[in-house]
């Protein structure tokens, strides 16, 4: 019956009420845990802890702020914007139809003047401006499954709207991510003899061992009305088609860098470098710029203040407050646990 | 027992041949039975229903012993009770449908069901329905195993046997499951069984149709209670059991009142009237009686038992309701969010709205299909208008949903902490803590007023009988060191000794003058007078075995502790009451055994407030015998012949009553021959009468109750209980307002008042006593008229004291429940606010419970302060239910109190720790814990919408979206569960020692909207570093998504647990375990969530070395290791079947997510450690440098009290009396 009216009582109730029997004792057992006297640690904020911690932080963070504008100055950087120069003035006004115009011869010569010594290996990167590879439309665009075995070659779901080809057989690779595959080549030439550019190893080896199967061959790829931008040639499994790995690493921001290759050998400081590139992808639809970028690379990335000032900011800011809560500190202490602070005793008619 | 003792008076024909319960049992003339029966079972209805004719519409008909017949319009439940909920099949739909009547939920819902629709599908299907499906699954597992026990405590309770008579007129009694027992059946029950539904008592093994019934299941009261059968049914029972008489009852509905009843019993053509004292209910267990044979009236759910278990209350806590608010708050800041996106989106759309065809990464137009139609593209109107949903999809975490789930586990948490308690253990009771109301601990952290009980509340209710004034004379030297010794009364039986289970110091002098003196005029009066206390009662003496097979003590039970006091001290004085029933008395007196016929009682009621008793002493003359309290009695005494003994009395009474006695004025009356003959034909007419027999019965009662003689007056002590003074001192330091709510006296309860410390020689007096609203009106208005003239006063003196020091000297009210009659409910109600609020203390007596409650509500309705109530008895109840937070006391008076409370516990003085302690705690952590998550919760969302103003405001988001599923279910939760659990800012004893820091609950200075504001503010900054410092560092690299957003994830994951680190007051192992241990999950999960689909096959980095342990441990302990799971090194594996399961399910995961592996890329390179490091410490700044300022230059008393904590050693010496002396000096300065 106890049991039976415990139950009636309420499932909220069923905490302490007395199943046990009347006889024993329902003394809690004591322990430091139930009693929550758990040894513990109280620190609290004293002006001595305050005070070393930003020093502290001061000091770790101004010799990295130093160490990182050093890096980032090493690196030498040579960007070229040329979506704009590479169009014959004719066309000026007509850019978009320059650009679909397949006739149109699209070489364009660039010449590059080297600032610094530049040690190898160069990176070859190619920058777009305005280009969102984060849209939502656009990322999702894409079928992992299909890229990685061929035997899911008509897996295209997802891909809308670069899915089949007119005649309904599956597009490989789908999807809009694939299809707007950038289309410029550069070839790079120094005082006449050509500089190699190494295309090996472009992308991350991850993504040619196990997203992109070394059995899967390009299948009716930009055989639709609209061409996106490079064909890809469907004798080469997509495991080695790493420009398209790259390109399909989407990029986080819409101002972006692709790595094109790699040159191999040092530059020297005032050295012309001659690019013969074909300017095939259209950017001029949306404004998009495109940029050629040359870069060395230090410990720290590439070409960047950011990281340094930040952390140059940082730490003076941390030394700046330090001094501050010091000088305050003299002028104005406190002593620490003096009950006399306490609001009743300093005002004692209430709160 | 001594058998054949004495003779038996007469030879009632025994109607049931079973053994009557006692052996020695003395039976009167039939007729006698008949008249004292009959009126005794009359009890007078304790709830008021008067006894009028039940409308056929409103009865239920039941024909005895024919279950068939029995009310054929109504279909009437089985005696199955169902306690549980759900049943297999209905859980899923109904437990769904409770849970989802928290409109949270319906929020998450909608949005999980947006997100299905393709044009918005933001999440994954799995990942939207994730956090909900968690959230309903761990409530539902949580309901489904309470109802399972339920259904198993039901089966047990369903399956158990009574004795049900056979159907046929054969009147075998056959064992029948209670599940199957119907109304009208005719059941009998045996000693100690339990009773299977209620029943109206037929017969019973007594002659006089006595039962007793033991109720602790029901009300929780232990004591046996008296049941009665008719005497014409008991008369009848084999008439009745064999078929042989139509017995029909019309009985009212079912209902919950398990103080009332009412019937009518139609036998032989005649219609009895049935009351409560008729009736057994469920759940109670038959005691002291051989047998009972009841019809079944109400069963299974119907019965009062099942329609009183309503559940625990579900109250609101204050914290909870202001977090409504801050919601409100968040969904504008969502709505703004949301808006912003979308209008964003509608001008960068409309800016581009002729390039949207050949944009590569918009593409407006599906070419495949030939008919060149829009691909997911509607209009720029509509695009906008599912951008603002999808806004709404991907902000959802902005409002908590985690949070719901966070509150209860760790109101859970708090829970178990304060059972297990051991401060809030009372030995005495054996009591533990108890919380029956889950969600309002927070509250108890925040109390301003308490209301509080007085008898068994801050008195231990145990009554002790103290002084007797006998004609005038005062006798209260009963201060013997050893008393016990020479007073021990024995009462021999046979050869055995009897004495009473308690023992009462008696006065010497007095048992010498009873003793000696016997036959003088002073010991005639003062043997009435312990005649009086022993006869005039109702209590039933138990005799109890010990040990020692000579001994055996009486116990006796009563519902009255002031009369079992009373009977007790009669004994002490060698009055010993040994038997009781309800034909006659056998009192021991002065070891003269005597036999005394009873022929009338009247019950107490508390319009009359006294109760009488009309007996036949051995010497024939028939005597009223009647106590009551003093304003009720001396109206009724014969003033003409004992003045100056009335006047005596009274001084003796205002001294008892000043030092906090209960007192009791007992008086008597010989009634003469036609006396006795008037008010025996009254009596015998009302107790017959159908209708208004209570009423009647009330008018006979007054009119006999007339012209007495004094005999004296009793003073009985109800002790305070232990530790009460101090625990109202500390409450009242805390700046709770202690008003006591008392149904005694006014002279008792400000003499209690004073020693319990409410009151002390310096306060102003206030007393509003009267008994007309006109009256009530002036006297509250010159009331407040004082307290404003003290007022100008004190603020004079403080102006010439320059305004230091409290100044106002303390005021009293004392006010009495005549005039909250005229008071409450009506326009006074404002001026006795008005007056009540300035006063510092405020003391109502002789209030009833519904007044209690409207005390309660005055102060509840007109203030936003919480409210406290305290009380143990079932006069408290409605004041508890209608105060913000209910304490029931466990103690003497039963359990009702506890039924109707949020919490429970032993004593009064337990409310210190319990507020100071466990609500300061509960309420400094809920509130922390709320604002935490409002805040985890905004950093995360505001980093997303940083970046998706980078997206060409599309919501791409770069977390991934298991990651933003798992944040604040995963990734965040545990930490804020544990420090919601076990931090501790303060410890017990600083608590303890500063009542004042209770304070910081009572001025809501741990949640406030200026806290909501800053640490939103706090939540912005925050986001900002996180976002923009990866931005800004990885701007035109080539970077791609999902390396960002890991960054990004592991950034808030990292910044929001070193927040909560930089807030947490008390570090033990449990903290740092779940804290540390939460950012290593969640780097483990984000590892895991980025290379989920390439699990197999291929390791050639250190973190893919460690998958493949990981995995192959999964393996081998869900298939055990016999399966021996072997991979081959290198290139494709060669794996075992189980092995390729899993790679499915991966592979599965793989068409869903395309982010691999990215991490371990960007984690290779030191930019990724030093954006952490920077986010943090440009994240951490501005939160660090304020929390030192303010706590070195505006420290809080929280703080003060932790330094002192920490550096309390070298200071001791100035800190020890501070807080106490202060507070009473300058009050003392100011008299």
């Amino acid at each position: 019956m106890n049991d039976y009216h415990g139950s009636a009582a309420g499932p909220s109730s069923g905490s302490g009420d007395g199943s046990a029997p009347r006889r024993n004792s329902k003394r809690p057992k004591y322990s430091k845990f139930t009693q929550q006297e758990l040894p513990a640690c109280k620190p609290i904020l004293t002006p001595r802890w305050v005070i070393s911690v930003l020093t502290l932080v001061g000091v770790v963070f101004v010799p990295i702020g130093v160490a990182s504008l050093m890096a980032s100055n090493n690196v030498v950087e040579i960007v070229d914007r040329y979506d704009a120069k590479c169009i014959p003035g004719n066309m000026s006004s007509d850019k978009v139809g320059y650009i679909q115009d397949d006739t149109i011869d699209k070489s364009c010569i660039r010449t590059l003047t080297v600032p610094k010594d530049m040690d190898q290996p160069i990176y070859v990167y190619y920058q777009l401006d305005n280009f969102y590879q984060n849209h939502r439309r656009y990322v999702k665009s894409r079928n992992d499954a299909q890229l990685r075995d061929s035997e899911q070659a008509d897996k295209t779901s997802g891909c809308d709207p670069e899915k089949n080809a007119r005649d309904g057989s599956p597009i490989v690779p789908c999807g809009l991510i694939a299809w707007s595959l950038f289309n410029d080549t550069y070839s790079f030439a120094l005082s006449g003899k050509i500089l190699t550019v190494n295309k090996k190893d472009i992308s991350w080896k991850s993504d040619r061992d196990h997203k992109f199967g070394k059995d899967v061959f390009p299948r009716n790829f930009q055989n639709g009305t609209l061409k996106g931008g490079a064909t890809l040639n469907p004798n080469i499994p997509l495991s080695d088609q790493e420009d398209l790995i790259v390109w399909m690493r989407t990029a986080a921001l819409p101002t972006f860098r692709k790595l094109y290759g790699r040159i191999e050998q040092d530059l020297k400081a005032n050295d012309t470098i001659t690019v013969t590139l074909k300017n095939n992808y259209n950017t001029y639809s949306f404004n998009g710029k495109k940029k050629l970028v040359l870069s060395t690379s230090s410990w720290l990335g590439g070409k960047n203040d950011f990281i340094g000032i930040a952390y140059l900011t940082v730490g003076g800011l941390c030394f700046f407050l330090a001094t501050a809560f010091t000088v305050v500190y003299l002028v104005k202490p406190r002593k620490l646990g003096d009950p006399s602070y306490l609001s009743w005793n300093r005002n004692p008619s209430g709160h | 027992m001594a058998h054949g003792e004495r003779p038996a008076l007469s030879d009632l024909p025994r109607p049931i041949s079973d053994p009557p319960l006692r052996p020695d049992l003395i039976s009167l003339s039939a007729s006698a039975v008949a008249s004292t029966s009959g009126s005794r079972a009359e009890e007078p209805d304790r709830l008021g229903a008067s006894h009028k004719e039940l409308p056929d519409a409103d009865a239920r008909l039941v024909f005895v012993g024919d279950p068939g017949r029995t009310d054929p319009r109504l279909s009437l439940p089985g005696n199955a009770v169902r306690t549980a909920k759900y049943s297999p099949l209905t859980f899923l739909p109904r437990n769904l449908f409770e849970q989802f009547r928290r409109l949270a939920y319906v929020y998450f819902l909608v949005i999980a069901v947006l997100n299905q629709l393709p044009q918005l599908a933001v999440f994954g299907r799995g990942a939207s329905l994730l956090p909900l499906a968690f959230v309903l699954l761990v409530t539902a597992v949580k309901d489904a195993y309470e109802d399972w026990r339920r259904h198993r405590s039901d089966r047990a309770e369903n399956g158990r046997t009574a004795a049900v008579l056979e159907p046929g007129g054969s009147g075998e009694f056959r064992p029948l499951r209670w599940k199957d027992v119907r109304v009208g059946e005719v059941i009998k029950v045996l000693a100690d069984e339990s009773i299977p539904c209620d029943m109206v008592l037929l017969a019973t093994s007594d002659l006089t149709g006595v039962a007793y019934v033991q109720t602790i299941n029901l009300d929780g009261e232990s004591n046996l209670k008296t049941r009665y059968a008719k005497q014409e049914t008991m008369f009848r029972l084999p008439d009745i059991t064999g078929g042989r008489a139509a017995v029909v009852l019309r009985c009212e509905r079912p209902n919950r009142n398990i103080y009332g009843f009412n019937a009518n019993l139609e036998i032989d053509g005649k219609s009895l009237s049935l009351g409560p004292s008729n009736i057994i209910l469920r759940g109670c267990e038959l005691k002291n009686t051989v047998w009972a044979v009841g019809v079944a009236v109400y069963t299974g759910n119907d019965t009062k038992v099942m329609l009183n278990s309503s559940g625990a209350s579900s109250k609101r806590s204050r914290l909870e309701t202001h977090m409504n608010r801050e919601t409100l708050f968040l969904s504008a800041i969502l709505v703004m969010l949301c808006s912003a996106v979308s209008v964003c989106s509608g001008i960068w759309l409309t800016n581009h709205e002729d390039e949207l065809e050949l944009m590569q990464f918009f593409r407006k137009r599906d070419y495949s299909a030939g008919n060149d139609k829009n691909y997911n593209y509607y209009g720029i109107a509509m695009q906008v208008f599912f951008i603002f949903l999808m806004a709404v999809i991907v902000f959802q975490i902005m409002i908590p949903i985690s949070l719901y789930i966070s509150m209860e586990l760790v109101r859970l948490g708090q829970a178990y902490f304060m059972i297990r308690d051991t401060n809030l253990y009372d030995e005495s009771s054996n009591s533990r803590f108890q919380c029956r109301a889950l969600n309002i601990n927070e509250d108890l952290g925040q109390i301003k007023y308490v209301f509080s009980d007085k008898t068994g509340t801050l008195t231990e209710n145990k009554m002790e009988f103290r002084f007797a004034s006998i004609r005038g004379v005062d006798y209260s030297e009963g201060k013997d060191p050893s008393p016990y010794n020479s007073n021990i009364y024995h009462v021999v039986v046979g050869d055995q000794f009897w004495r009473p289970k308690m023992l009462v110091k008696a006065d010497p002098e007095l048992v010498r003058l009873l003793k000696s003196e016997g036959e003088t005029e002073e010991g005639k009066h003062a043997r009435d007078f312990f005649l009086a206390l022993a006869a005039c009662n109702t209590i039933v003496p138990l005799i109890v075995g010990t040990p020692d097979p000579k001994q055996k003590l009486i116990n006796y039970q009563g519902e009255s502790p002031d009369e079992q006091a009373l009977v007790y001290a009669a004994a002490a004085y060698g009055f010993v009451l040994i038997e009781r029933t309800s034909g006659y008395l056998v009192i021991d007196v002065l070891g003269d055994r005597q036999r005394f016929n009873v022929l009338g009682l009247h019950e107490f009621d508390s319009d009359r407030k006294r109760m009488s008793v009309i007996i036949v002493c051995p010497n024939n003359t028939v005597r009223l015998f009647v106590k009551g309290a003093d304003s009720s009695m001396f109206g009724v005494l014969e003033k003409s012949i004992d003045l100056d003994v009335i006047r005596a009395t009274e001084t003796n009474l205002h001294s008892y009553s000043s030092m906090g006695l209960r007192t009791l004025v007992i008086g008597m009356r010989e009634l003469n021959a036609n006396d006795f003959k008037e008010w025996h034909s009254a009596y015998e007419k009302a107790s017959t009468a159908l209708y208004g027999r209570a009423s009647l019965l009330r008018a006979v009662a007054t009119s006999v109750e007339d012209h007495l003689q004094i005999l004296g007056a009793s003073a009985i002590e109800d002790k305070l209980q232990q530790g009460v003074p101090e625990a109202i001192e500390s409450l009242r330091q805390a700046g709770m307002k202690v008003w006591v709510l008392t149904g005694d006296k006014q002279e008792t309860a400000i003499s209690i008042g004073y020693s319990c410390k409410l009151l002390t020689s310096e306060m102003t007096h206030i007393v509003v006593n009267n008994n007309s609203k006109e009256s009530c009106r002036k006297s509250l208005e010159d009331a407040i008229a004082i307290s404003s003239k003290f007022a100008t006063i004190s603020s004079r003196v403080q102006n010439s004291r320059t305004g230091n020091g409290s100044a106002k000297p303390p005021l009293a009210l004392i006010i009495d429940g005549t005039s909250l009659v005229h008071i409450l409910e009506t326009e006074l109600e404002e001026e006795l606010f008005r007056l009540a609020t300035v006063c510092d203390v405020v003391l109502c007596c002789r209030v009833a419970p519904l007044q209690k409650a409207g005390i309660v509500a005055l102060i509840k309705n007109r203030t936003e302060d919480m409210t406290l109530a305290i009380g143990d008895g079932a006069n408290d109840v409605s004041m508890i239910q209608m105060a913000d937070v209910g304490v029931g006391i466990s103690g003497q008076e039963g359990r009702q109190a506890v039924m109707a409370s949020d919490f429970a516990m032993g004593q009064f003085r337990f409310l210190v720790p319990l507020l100071f302690v466990h609500g300061h705690w509960s309420y400094q952590r809920m509130a922390y814990m709320i604002l935490y998550n409002f805040y985890r919760n905004a950093v995360f969302v505001f980093v997303m919408f940083w970046y998706v103003l980078y997206t060409g405001y599309t919501l791409t988001t770069a977390i991934t979206e298991w990651s933003s599923v798992l944040y604040s279910v995963l990734y965040t939760a545990l930490p804020t569960i544990v420090v919601g659990i076990l931090d501790k800012d303060l410890s017990r004893m600083t608590l303890l020692k500063y009542p004042k820091l209770y304070g910081t609950g009572q001025r809501e200075e741990r949640y406030n909207l200026k806290f909501f504001i800053l640490i939103m503010m706090d939540a912005i900054w925050q986001s900002l570093a996180v976002f923009f410092i990866p931005y800004l560092a990885y701007r035109d690299t080539t970077i791609d998504g999902s390396s960002l957003g890991d960054l990004w994830t592991l950034a808030v994951v990292i910044l929001v647990n070193i927040h909560l680190a930089m807030d947490v007051f008390c570090w033990n192992l449990i903290t740092h375990l779940s804290i540390w241990g939460s950012i290593v999950a969640t780097a483990l999960c984000v590892i895991v969530i980025n290379s989920m689909w390439f699990l197999p096959g291929y390791w050639y980095s250190s973190f893919t070395c460690l998958h493949y342990y990981v995995l192959f441990l999964l393996i081998s302990l869900s298939f055990g290791p016999s399966q021996g799971v072997r991979c081959e090194k290198k290139n494709t594996p060669k794996c075992l079947y189980v092995y390729m399961l899993i790679h499915k399910i991966f592979v599965k995961f793989a068409d869903t997510t395309f982010y691999i592996r990215a991490i371990y890329h960007i984690m290779g390179t030191p930019l990724f450690w030093l954006c952490l490091l920077g986010i943090f410490a440009a994240g951490m700044i501005p939160y660090f440098a304020t929390k030192a300022l303010t706590e070195y230059f505006m420290p809080s008393d929280i703080q003060i009290s932790r330094e002192l904590e920490n550096f309390g050693n070298c200071n001791e010496s100035s800190n020890t009396e501070i807080p106490m002396s202060t507070f009473s000096q300058t009050q003392r300065f100011i008299q």
